[in-house]
């Protein structure tokens, strides 16, 4: 799988908030798009995540 | 005198939106407190895991946070980002930037437009950040804008209202408030904005730049205020052909 466009494997399946806690992410502060898809908040601990996924985790920043 | 900013419904009694970017996270914090700002603007990107420190734990409480779009390059990649800001819980307020051109980093009129519709029937209170044409401003409008946003020069230039006419004929055409984003770099520019009849200004670089952007950042806030003071007295009348005096013309030493 490909999680902020670092390759990565996993075991198997497992849910979005699973793996990103497994990867450091403080789920509280981040927003999900799998597969391009925006998950809301709720799905994130309900979804689950496979081998083939594509994940992009992104937060707030600096910004103009 | 009551005067606030009314944008999509909210209220603000500063008329400075402060940009985030640039600054580390304490100077975030610095300028914010002296810049008075009621609104600042944030970006979406990639999360760091390695790191537990967030801008948003360094925005002072009160402060309307104005996620943006940067990155966007078309209408839809625009939504995207504003949807993943919806969902980190800022609100519904968004600055659409749809942006293609690398070098000058000019706002594409056109997607902006689109992102603007597609955005506003998502529930967004739209500021969408545009290259100033009164054509596409009226267009902004019908699309569902709630403030309109014409740079004053490039993106982190600090050039100032080079596209002041143009600027003006937005203000003067269009009822949103018109809020200056992009290119102002001095708080005399700033002040000059305000003094044309802007409803706000937006600043980053100018005060990110700056010696001490702190000092800075109270020196925007002045100058804004200034400006707005200014607009609102009616600005005195010029003479371009002749001269007039202060002082009596009687009553001379040697009369």
């Amino acid at each position: 799988m490909l999680l902020n466009g670092k390759e990565m494997h996993i075991d198997c399946e497992k849910s979005l908030s699973e793996l990103l806690t497994d990867c450091g992410y403080q789920i509280n502060t981040i927003a999900v798009l799998k597969n391009g898809e925006v998950v809301s908040k709720n799905e994130i601990y309900t979804l689950k995540v496979t081998d083939n996924d594509t994940i992009e985790v992104v937060s707030f920043v600096g910004g103009g | 005198m009551i005067d606030k900013l009314i944008i999509g419904g909210h209220e603000f009694n500063s008329r400075f939106i402060l940009g985030s970017g640039k600054f580390s996270l304490e100077m975030t914090k610095k300028v914010l407190e002296n810049s008075g700002a009621e609104m600042a603007t944030i970006a979406v990107r990639r999360a760091d895991s390695n790191s537990s420190d967030n801008i948003i734990n360094y925005i002072p409480e009160g402060i309307t946070l104005l996620p943006n779009t940067s990155g966007a390059r078309t209408a839809e990649e625009a939504l995207k980002i504003a949807m993943l800001a919806r969902e980190l819980g800022c609100g519904d307020f968004v600055k659409v930037e749809v942006i293609r051109d690398t070098k000058y980093l000019l706002p594409d009129n056109y997607e902006t437009i689109k992102a603007t519709e597609l955005l506003a029937k998502q529930g967004f209170i739209v500021m969408p950040y545009m290259y100033p044409d009164l054509g596409a401003a009226r267009a902004l409008v019908d699309a569902g804008a709630s403030a309109i946003m014409p740079l004053g020069a490039p993106i982190g230039s600090n050039k100032g209202l080079v596209t002041k006419d143009f600027i003006s004929m937005i203000i003067e055409e269009i009822e949103l408030p018109v809020i200056v984003d992009a290119g102002i770099g001095r708080p005399s520019q700033a002040c000059e904005a305000m003094e044309m009849g802007c409803a706000a200004v937006m600043a980053n670089t100018a005060i990110a730049t700056a010696g001490d952007p702190a000092t800075m950042a109270s020196a925007f806030k002045a100058a804004i205020e200034a400006g707005r003071m200014a607009y609102l007295s009616g600005l005195g009348r010029v003479l371009n052909d002749r001269a007039e005096a202060s002082s009596p013309l009687t009553g001379f030493l040697e009369d």
